[in-house]
């Protein structure tokens, strides 16, 4: 009996074996015309909505360039794997990624998988730009790495600083999730420059991937220690459960948090007047009234049944146009229409067929150079690290819709 | 004194509590016990108590209820149903359909989801466990398992990724008593949807007691569904059929009892409770995704085989036994390790009594 | 012939042998001609590892007969101590080889104390208690290393439950284990090597697990599994014997847990690494390699992390479906383990794959004659 299971296993898996194995043949003669980007997240499991998103936006970010003509007529593609937020299958996901021919990478979406990824395309000499995974990690010890969100401790201590300028609060109660290293390294710095400041952090409760839905108990404390304001380092969706505990116990702080936040006021059939007054720190607000924000709202919701972007799917969308404006600025996709192409410089254009570590050269000065107004700041500009500079804003929740502050 | 016990956190909890500088209620603030660094102790008293125990109530029932479920499937089929705990979820998810999609009444939703949720524990039992009646039990295990990783992923391909808010189906939010030093003053009900009762002066600067409707819902409706499976294990024919077959699936069988009808029978009556604790776990703590229903599925298995598994009080005792310890050990003593201390009471209490605290003892025959 | 001067079990190991040995000569071919895809190329040293989880846990499960769901527990354990050991040592045993052997040893080691400790109490408890005790250390390892953090400076070794700056480290130096961000940037040997060093380390444990079932010790501890009681009477020492071999078991999770953190850029405790899940992604190579038998294991354990890894990359199925099969992999992977549990374990099936077998065998013999 153990015989003709192994064989049935055995069966399949040939099949898919030699289905790899072509795979990474398959990439060789790849199509000179299209550039290919390649994007990790969870598409899967218990953070799948953050890496949904970041598929989500890219796509519609690629559909548009294409549909626009391409970079001076030439192509992107993206294909996005599923990395289960998990660090070993970020790894598997990206070589998955390299046998499809991948020549940029998006990075992971979430940090510790991203973390886990960066060594690798360090050594490859692949050109990664990450949407939304955030530590400072990231951008240590290479030169192939930059980031669309701003770094942890950056987020951390803009908050501590904001809220003591403003006012805003003495007492300050924290809850954030302990097995989360995008909460944790915020919080880390948020309780530094908090010292700093000379504000006092009254109650700091944690909990944990395992048990993100009960908070009655990080709430009650949070309420007994007297704070008036309620720090968030987290994300959006156990926000909500938050501020659905505080109204039912009747507790009401000044509710403040970071760009994990955003997206609150679309978490479907959540009661948004619970969200009222919520303060937060993010570069990106789906109904700021500027143009560019409410071009990509609408793409947005008109591509995907009408899903309103969060932050994640904000900062895709602007790695993927970062990407084409630090490609132009290179100026070595020009040429590569029938009417330019001289065939003089043929070896220096930017391509489908150009290796994936010269695209990254190309790209490590392209970037550095460009300023980028994109739906999550305008004049974005990056330096060398990798770090991305452009104002946080601070929005209010105020009948429903964010206001700027 | 109390230079004594600010040295250990715990003993403070049982110790004479003082009060820490804090406004607190009337003669209760005697029991005010006092932070402690170490362990992030902040200022406890007598109506923090009585809400977190009742919290750890309410979390407890409904562990209890999937445990039931869990408990019952065990004591007749012998197996351990890892895929239970996503039926909670699939029960959820259609409550939320029926609720939110078809826009129907709560309680068209509760119906909908215990019906879908009988059929598809039958169509499970018929599918996947049924054919494995006699293998080894790890290779009914491993389908379970198989099973459960099924049943998440089909969830995510229909309903996505994106956590659903969950309304809860119980309309009544919460009761409060109010109440100051010279004791309870009265007590008001707020529905959802109605205007808050307006309230008299005496207790506009009360104190005021705030527990959940849907506590008191997931307490009473755990109690009533124990009491009803045990009366109808107890004195139905159906009942007394499981018991048998529990006892002894061959001689059941020789006696008359349709063994493969009564496991069906377990198998519905499971996923119904399943469906249960699914709407009224989602209406506690209403985020709703593939995954709401792992976690609450491992403490349940753990809460089953905690009040000794197979025995239907001993799933009750384990679930709420289970809620009040992590409800207790994320306030008092640490909300990172609260899972490690509910764990490490579970290997205690089995160490002491290795059946489960309700559990049989089975004598070994050679 | 040579067969004729073996005994039937040592030929079952060297056929064993003799699969991995291949298997790394296929692959190490086919790579240096760079005809591996870049998927399994990364994913050489992971089936190494998932081997030596699913052959060790096999001592548990199939020859000791208890049903244990926190391997992952110990690999955890394994994998901390030995990246610890590593991350302390960078500076002072300078030989990367060295110190990674170092730090390979002190995670089976670690791993196998810690086994031994839990094994003496929860031993004693049978059956589906001992499943939940052993489910419940897993996750308490994991749960604890997920909030501990650990750092050292000139002051010495500080160690704290609650949060990075409750270390009170010297300014400038950053914590070893750094709670959930865990342990980043722990030294390796060179990537190049790491595959060869990981078959070794998978022959080691084959060889210490045959060695184990074929020895006096083992045939004890398969006897107590099929009756314990029976064992007891003829005076064997049924604690000593499954202490035993749990603690063979957790020390092989170290080793395997301990090959995992220096192949991996972060370590972190997360549930997907250590938690339930993967205990029980253990159990599911065990029991689909067919319950007791190490060869099966391995193979099942090798097959099965490839599985849902190569549905990625189906390139030669049409656009569409392709698509589909890569955003669904999990789906497809639960659909194929229970169609293969209930086809290879059905009672039913069976009896038709045995009558068919019977009739096939029959119509070969009469061509024959």
């Amino acid at each position: 009996m153990k015989m003709n299971l192994k064989r049935m296993i055995a069966l399949i898996l040939c099949v898919v074996i030699c289905g790899a194995l072509f795979s990474s043949c398959g990439a060789a003669d790849s199509d000179s015309t299209t550039i290919r980007i390649g994007g990790i997240g969870p598409l899967t499991g218990s953070n799948a909505q953050y890496g949904n998103a970041v598929k989500n936006a890219a796509e519609l970010a690629v559909k548009e360039i294409n549909e626009a003509g391409g970079i001076n007529g030439v192509k992107l593609s993206f294909n996005m794997q599923d990395d289960e937020s998990d660090t070993e299958k970020a790894v598997n996901a990206y070589n998955a990624l390299k046998d499809w021919g991948m020549q940029i990478s998006l990075g992971c979406v979430t940090t510790d998988p991203c973390k886990a990824i960066v060594p690798s395309t360090a050594e490859d000499n692949i050109f990664l730009l990450t949407p939304s995974a955030s530590s400072e990690d990231i951008l240590k010890d290479n030169d192939n790495c930059f980031q669309v969100c701003f770094t942890d401790p950056n987020q951390g201590t803009a908050s501590a600083q904001y809220i003591a300028e403003h006012k805003l609060a003495q007492k300050i109660a924290v809850i954030y999730d302990n097995s989360n290293s995008y909460s944790t390294g915020i919080f880390n710095n948020f309780a530094k420059e908090a010292e700093a400041q000379g504000l006092e952090i009254v109650a700091s409760e944690a909990f944990t991937a395992d048990k993100k839905t009960d908070f009655s108990v990080q709430v009650s404390k949070a309420k007994s220690s007297g704070a008036d304001l309620l720090f968030l380092p987290i994300y959006y969706t156990e926000a909500s459960l938050i501020l659905k505990e505080c109204d039912a116990q009747g507790y009401t702080p000044t509710v403040f948090g970071c760009d994990g936040l955003d997206g609150l006021l679309s978490v479907e059939n959540f009661d948004t007047s619970l969200a009222e007054g919520v303060i937060l720190l993010t570069p990106f607000a789906a109904d700021a009234t500027d143009e560019a924000t409410q071009k990509f709202v609408k793409a947005y919701k008109d591509a995907y049944d009408g899903e309103t972007p969060n932050q994640f799917a904000a900062d895709a969308y602007d790695a993927i146009y970062a990407i084409k404006a630090a490609l132009e600025q290179s100026g070595r996709t020009v040429g590569t229409t029938a009417a330019d192409s001289t065939g003089e410089n043929d070896a220096d254009l930017i391509n489908g067929s150009t290796s994936a570590s010269d695209i990254c050269e190309a790209m490590k000065t392209g970037i550095t150079k460009i300023q980028f107004d994109g739906v999550t700041g305008e004049g974005m500009t990056w330096d060398k690290n990798g770090a991305v500079s452009k104002e946080p804003k601070a929005m209010k929740i105020v009948d429903g819709a964010y206001t700027a502050m | 004194m109390s230079l004594l016990f600010s040295s250990h956190p715990l003993l403070k909890i049982f110790g004479r509590f003082k009060n820490k500088g804090q406004k607190q209620n009337g003669d209760l603030s005697l029991f005010c016990a006092q932070v402690s660094p170490g362990f992030d102790l902040q200022g406890v008293c007598i109506l923090e108590f009585i809400t977190y125990l009742i919290r750890g109530i309410s979390l407890g029932s409904v562990y209890a209820i999937i445990a039931l479920g869990y408990t019952m499937v065990y004591g007749i089929a012998k197996m351990l149903n890892f895929a239970h705990g996503d039926i909670i979820m699939i029960g959820g998810y259609v409550a939320f359909t029926v609720m939110t999609t078809l826009a129907l009444p709560s309680y068209l939703a509760v119906i909908a989801a215990i019906l879908f949720c009988t059929l598809l524990g039958v169509a499970i039992e018929r599918i996947a466990y049924k054919p494995l009646r006699g293998a080894t039990p790890l290779a009914v295990l491993i389908t379970a398992i198989g099973m459960s990783y099924f049943l998440q992923n089909i969830a995510l391909l229909i309903f996505g990724s994106d956590p659903k808010m969950f309304t809860s189906v119980v309309p009544l939010e919460s009761v409060r008593f109010y109440y100051d030093g010279s004791g309870l003053l009265g007590v008001k009900a707020f529905w959802t949807g109605a205007a808050d009762p307006v309230l008299p002066d005496k207790l506009q600067n009360a104190d005021v007691l705030t527990i959940s409707g849907v506590m008191i819902v997931t307490i009473l409706v755990s109690v009533a569904i124990m009491i009803a499976l045990m009366v109808f294990i107890k004195k139905s024919k159906t009942g007394r059929a499981m018991l048998a077959v529990s006892e002894d699936k061959g001689a059941a069988q020789l006696m008359g009892v349709n063994v493969n009808k009564t496991i069906a029978i377990t198998f519905a009556i499971g996923s119904a409770l399943a469906a249960v604790a699914g709407v009224l776990l989602c209406s506690a703590y209403p985020t709703l995704t593939p995954y709401t229903g792992s976690m609450p599925g491992i403490k349940a298995f753990v809460a089953a085989v905690f009040g000794g598994i197979g025995s239907i009080p001993g799933a009750m005792v384990g679930g709420i036994l289970l809620g009040i310890i992590e409800i207790f050990s994320t306030a008092y003593i640490s909300s990172q390790l609260a899972d490690a201390i509910v764990f490490s009471v579970l290997i205690i209490v089995l160490l002491v009594k290795p059946t489960g605290i309700l559990g049989k003892k089975i004598s070994e025959k050679v | 012939m040579l067969k004729l001067n073996m005994k039937k079990t040592t030929r079952q190991s060297l056929v064993t042998y003799a699969i991995v040995i291949i298997a790394f000569v296929v692959f190490q071919l086919l790579s240096s001609f760079g005809a591996l895809s870049n998927l399994i190329e990364g994913q050489l040293v992971n089936l190494c590892l998932y081997a030596i989880l699913a052959v060790s846990l096999n001592l548990v499960v199939g020859i000791s007969g208890e049903l244990s769901l926190g391997h992952a527990g110990f690999m955890c354990i394994g994998a901390f101590t030995s990246a610890f050991f590593s991350k302390i040592c960078t500076d002072t045993i300078g030989n990367d080889f060295l110190r990674f052997l170092i730090a390979m040893v002190i995670g089976t080691f670690f791993a196998a104390l810690v086994g031994f400790l839990i094994a003496i109490p929860v031993l004693r408890l049978r059956g589906d208690y001992l499943a939940i005790v052993t489910l419940a250390f897993g996750q308490i390892i994991m749960t604890l290393i997920n909030s501990m953090y650990v750092g050292i400076d000139k002051n010495g070794l500080h160690i704290s439950f609650s949060s990075e700056s409750a270390l009170h480290l010297e300014p400038g130096t950053s914590p070893i284990i750094n709670g959930s961000q865990g342990i980043t940037g722990t030294p390796s040997i060179d990537s190049d090597y790491r595959f060869f060093v990981s078959i070794l380390f998978l022959l080691l444990t084959l060889a210490v697990s045959y060695h184990f079932i074929n020895s006096r010790t083992g045939r004890a501890v398969m006897s107590i599994r099929d009756n314990r009681i029976a064992a007891e009477s003829v005076g064997l020492n049924v604690t000593k014997y499954k202490i035993l071999t749990f603690t063979i078991a957790s020390a092989f999770a170290g080793l395997a847990g301990a090959i995992f953190s220096h192949n991996i850029p972060t370590l972190v405790a997360t549930t997907k690494n250590f938690g339930y899940d993967k205990s029980i992604m253990i159990l599911v190579f065990v029991v689909l390699g067919g319950i007791g038998s190490v060869r099966g294991s391995m193979i099942a354990a090798a097959l099965l992390t490839l599985l849902p890894e190569l549905l990625r990359s189906l390139t030669f199925l049409p656009d569409g479906i392709r698509t589909f099969v890569s955003e669904n992999r999990m789906l497809i992977y639960a659909v194929i383990l229970i169609v293969v549990m209930i086809f290879s374990n059905s009672p039913r099936f069976v009896e038709i794959r045995a009558r068919l077998k019977a009739f096939f065998r029959r119509g070969t013999k009469k061509e024959a004659v």
